[in-house]
């Protein structure tokens, strides 16, 4: 894991006075599943929305597979995949069309993408499906086309922006079987989650609190060095102290 | 109390809830657990008088949802799923519309929400909707209670907020508890179900299992080995492909195992992790935990979603040996 598939260096973003991500410098290496963690609004949507090109940062150096954040975004786009518990396929659209649609944004041929499909329809083992509507599919398959689609073009690296949320135990479990076999195939994971156990299934965990990252570094570094028994009480203990700094300036405001 | 008996509802040929039945003592806090799409919020909108079940009766303190829905509205406090509070009216604003709504002032019960809402009260003139996530779910559980409600009925409200703030807003919770109000809440976290009195763990509509929680565990007779090793990936893959595996799942840096009939020993489990070349192995027989016991539930429930993840997993396991 030496390959560099993402560079921070001194990331700043401001909004007028405030500093959402504020001098954030980290690297993610190739076949990595790095865990970003945060409490609500500590500026992790911010940072992400920088990784997939989609804003600019105020200052810093940045690259992404390779390209230079201010300048080759539209290369960083075509590398990288994106999927949220949200947004990922379109409901009215059958399995087939969802594959073809996302194949066209991503810029592959039609031979390409008809060559994906079945092979995708095959691995998932979906090809009964390839002309139901995703409304209608059970939840584990949903989530399964969903992440096959987001590295649909074979990009270096994939964003997964809480992609277990409010999912049952068993198909949340699926779900990270499938990040382990892309993450062992080479494709470098970027995870958001907001189940402190799946923090743990991370090679390298990121911890944000108040737009700077607090702590970086395996799970068992971290349980180590704040003394805790899990990733859950690392996340406590470095959120609540944060939090005396926030009604302290609460104080101040009044 | 609440009494649900035997509700049903479908929605245009899905059967969300299907014949649930139900009991909430006085003063409990009552959590509904269960995944997406278990039905928790159309039993709550039932109980709230918003939806009408298809069949079954559900009484709030003695009030049928159906035909005694105003006084049943007056009796309870609800702080749906989806922010619900007027996002261009200001904090003080919206506490005083939900007041008056309910023929009451904030003054009259502000004993009750006294410990919420002086966290927000700093920035009691800034809009709802540019509040953060956090101080938007107290504004909305200080409005839920202002007119004293002797039921509160919570949906999800810890659902996509931090690890920190689920935590604060439990300890919230418990002290309401403590002014004699009955609390029915619903959470996708599993583990937040130790944190209630009674819990019914439901999915697809139907309720799987009631009890407190450290019943429920008690109950459960599986034998659940904790395993660990230094690489994970591998080891789920290895165990899975033991003979005698019968479950396998992730739990954190640790993998709960159960063995077919619990036969397996973790001594046994050792030997064969050493054979396959694990190093840094742990195994031990462990007291389950509630997801243990929900997920084991949930096969039982769900024979055909079991039988689709064997093929799916012999697919993987397949691609894996061609590799």
């Amino acid at each position: 894991m030496t390959e560099k598939i993402i560079e921070v260096q001194n990331l700043v973003k401001r909004y007028g006075t405030f500093t959402a991500n504020d001098n954030l410098t980290f690297d993610v290496f190739k076949g990595e599943i790095f865990g970003f963690l945060g409490a609500n609004g500590a500026g992790k949507t911010t940072a992400i929305r920088i990784l997939c090109g989609l804003s600019a940062p105020t200052s810093g150096k940045v690259k992404v597979a390779g390209f230079d954040i201010y300048k080759e975004t539209e290369k960083i786009k075509k590398n990288i995949g994106y999927m949220s518990q949200k947004f990922s396929l379109y409901e009215d659209l059958t399995v087939s069309e969802n594959i073809r649609f996302y194949g066209g944004i991503y810029g592959l041929s039609i031979k390409e993408v008809k060559k994906k499909e079945s092979e995708l329809l095959a691995r998932l083992d979906m090809a009964q499906a390839r002309d139901k509507l995703i409304a209608g599919l059970p939840l584990g398959w949903r989530q399964k086309l969903a992440f096959s689609v987001a590295v649909l073009h074979d990009p270096k690296i994939v964003f997964l922006d809480e992609p277990t949320g409010g999912v049952d135990p068993i198909t949340r479990r699926r779900f990270w079987d499938l990040i382990y076999e892309a993450a062992s195939g080479g494709i470098t994971v970027f995870v958001t989650t907001h189940y402190m156990d799946e923090a743990e299934y991370c090679n390298r965990v990121s911890i944000m609190d108040a737009g700077k990252i607090e702590a970086l570094d395996t799970p068992e570094n971290l349980m180590k060095k704040y003394n805790a028994a899990n990733v859950d009480e690392v996340f406590v203990k470095i959120a609540r102290q944060t939090d005396r700094e926030d009604s302290t300036t609460n104080k101040l405001a009044i | 109390m609440i009494t649900i008996d035997n509700i049903s509802k479908s929605y245009s040929g899905t059967r969300a809830l299907k014949n649930i039945s139900l009991e909430v003592k006085d003063g409990e806090l009552y959590g509904i657990i269960g995944p997406d799409g278990a039905g928790k919020t159309t039993l709550m909108r039932i109980l709230m008088t918003l939806l009408l079940p298809d069949s079954g009766t559900a009484e709030m303190n003695g009030f049928n949802v159906v035909k005694d829905f105003r006084k049943v509205r007056q009796i309870t406090g609800y702080m749906p799923g989806r922010f619900s509070l007027y996002q261009d009216l200001s904090v003080e604003e919206n506490l005083h519309f939900f007041a008056s709504v309910f023929g009451t002032t904030p003054d009259k019960n502000y004993d009750l929400i006294k410990d919420i809402y002086y966290q927000i009260e700093p920035f009691k003139n800034r809009r709802a909707g540019k509040l953060s996530g956090g101080m938007k779910q107290k504004l909305a559980l200080s409005c839920a209670l202002i007119h004293r409600p002797q039921i509160l009925i919570l949906d999800e409200p810890t659902t996509g907020v931090d690890a920190v703030s689920r935590r604060e807003f439990w300890e919230m919770l418990k002290k309401l508890q403590q002014k004699e109000i009955t609390i029915l809440v619903s959470t996708p976290y599993m583990d937040e179900a130790n944190l209630c009195d009674r819990v019914a763990l439901i999915q697809n509509g139907q309720v799987l299992e009631v009890d407190t929680p450290d019943e429920i565990i008690s109950k459960f007779k599986r034998k659940i080995i904790r395993v660990r090793s230094d690489e994970m990936y591998r080891l789920i893959q290895d165990l899975r492909n033991y003979e005698k595996a019968d479950s396998v799942f992730a739990f954190g840096q640790y993998v709960h195992f159960t063995g077919k009939g619990d036969e397996v020993e973790p001594a046994e489990l050792k030997k064969f992790l050493e054979y396959h070349r694990h190093q840094g192995i742990e195994a031990e027989t462990i007291r389950p935990v509630i997801e243990d016991v929900f997920m084991e539930l949930m096969q039982g429930e769900n024979n055909v979603g079991t039988k689709k993840s064997g093929i799916e997993r012999s697919i993987m396991d397949e691609r894996r040996s061609m590799k």
